[in-house]
């Protein structure tokens, strides 16, 4: 397992590229900026995993908790609202 | 498909028409993948990897698990606060603990308090905690609740009937990797006194999905 780069309260923003093989950061979270909630454990990549690769190396998996205003601007119901989605490392930046 | 074929059958009330028709959810015939699927299965039961039988008895063994899993564990969580702390940390252990079998599952449970209401979906697919709710209702593979319940989950929650008191937050939890959710809903008024298992039957499938609350009066204790 490698070693988790953020840590529980961390400001994450995550990545804004569209790949066109199998990935499973949904586009909603792409370019919002949230907050790490707990590190899952390290998973298999399913970008290879899902095109006959090995997965390798694994990826530290995240909880990163999203504020409904930051995903859905003036849509969203309530200002303390939020949503929580796993999401790999290699898609995630420090945000300042 | 035009909506309706001319079959001229008697419906025994003295008139001849056709009639608008509903076409079978399987009508579109065998896809790429279903065709593969088919296949892998012919070669490994020809092979003797399994027979028929093994895998008939596994899809049955499969769709036999049901709510009342995860309603036991809602239940020992409300009456024992030392395994609601273990259920909170890991929830695939206190499962088992409960001779409850989960497989190779990583269940996060996740509890609502008087300041949060949680919400369960998948909006990639339709990931689900089977072992400790059992299948998946249609609805929540539909696309309409996969995409409105992270933007709008009031409004989703409110047409399922369930109105939230005024000030409590909405989390909601997209299950997009390897982690399975079940809401750990609040204990409702008036089940002080009660057994373990008159509290499990207060809590059902959508409880656990998050979109309805537990309730003294659907119990029949």
């Amino acid at each position: 397992m490698s070693a988790a780069r953020f840590a529980p309260g961390a400001r994450v923003t995550v990545a804004t590229r569209h790949p066109a093989c199998h990935h499973r950061a949904p586009a909603y979270i792409k370019g919002r900026t949230g907050t790490v909630e707990r590190l899952c454990g390290s998973f298999g990549n399913p970008e290879t995993l899902a095109h006959g690769g090995d997965g390798r190396p694994a990826q530290p998996l995240y909880r990163v908790r999203f504020g409904a205003r930051e995903l859905w601007g003036a849509r969203a119901e309530q200002d303390a609202d939020t949503v929580e989605v796993e999401v790999y490392e290699h898609w995630l930046e420090a945000a300042p | 498909m035009s909506g309706g074929h001319d079959h001229g059958h008697d419906h025994g009330d003295g008139h001849d028409h056709p009639h608008p028709f509903q076409p079978d959810g399987d009508a579109g015939g065998l896809t790429e993948h279903m065709a593969l699927v088919a296949a892998v299965r012919e070669l490994l039961i020809e092979r003797e990897i399994y027979s028929a039988d093994d895998e008939r008895r596994a899809i049955e063994r499969m769709d036999a698990r049901s709510p009342a899993a995860g309603a036991r564990m809602v239940a020992r969580a409300w009456v024992d606060p030392d395994y609601r702390e273990r259920l909170l940390a890991d929830g695939a252990a206190a499962a088992r603990e409960l001779d409850i079998e989960v497989g190779p599952t990583r269940l996060i449970v996740v509890a609502d308090t008087p300041d949060t209401k949680n919400v369960i979906v998948c909006t990639l697919c339709s990931c689900y905690p089977r072992w400790v709710l059992g299948l998946p209702p249609a609805w929540y593979k539909a696309r309409a609740y996969r995409a409105r319940v992270v933007i709008e989950p009031r409004a989703v929650l409110a047409e399922f009937g369930t109105a939230l008191p005024e000030g409590m937050a909405v989390r909601v939890h997209d299950s997009t990797a390897d982690m399975r959710y079940m809401v750990l809903p609040a204990r409702p008024e008036g089940t002080d006194g009660w057994d373990e298992a008159a509290l499990a039957a207060s809590v059902s499938r959508d409880c656990m999905i998050g979109v309805a609350l537990p309730s003294a009066a659907v119990s029949g204790a």
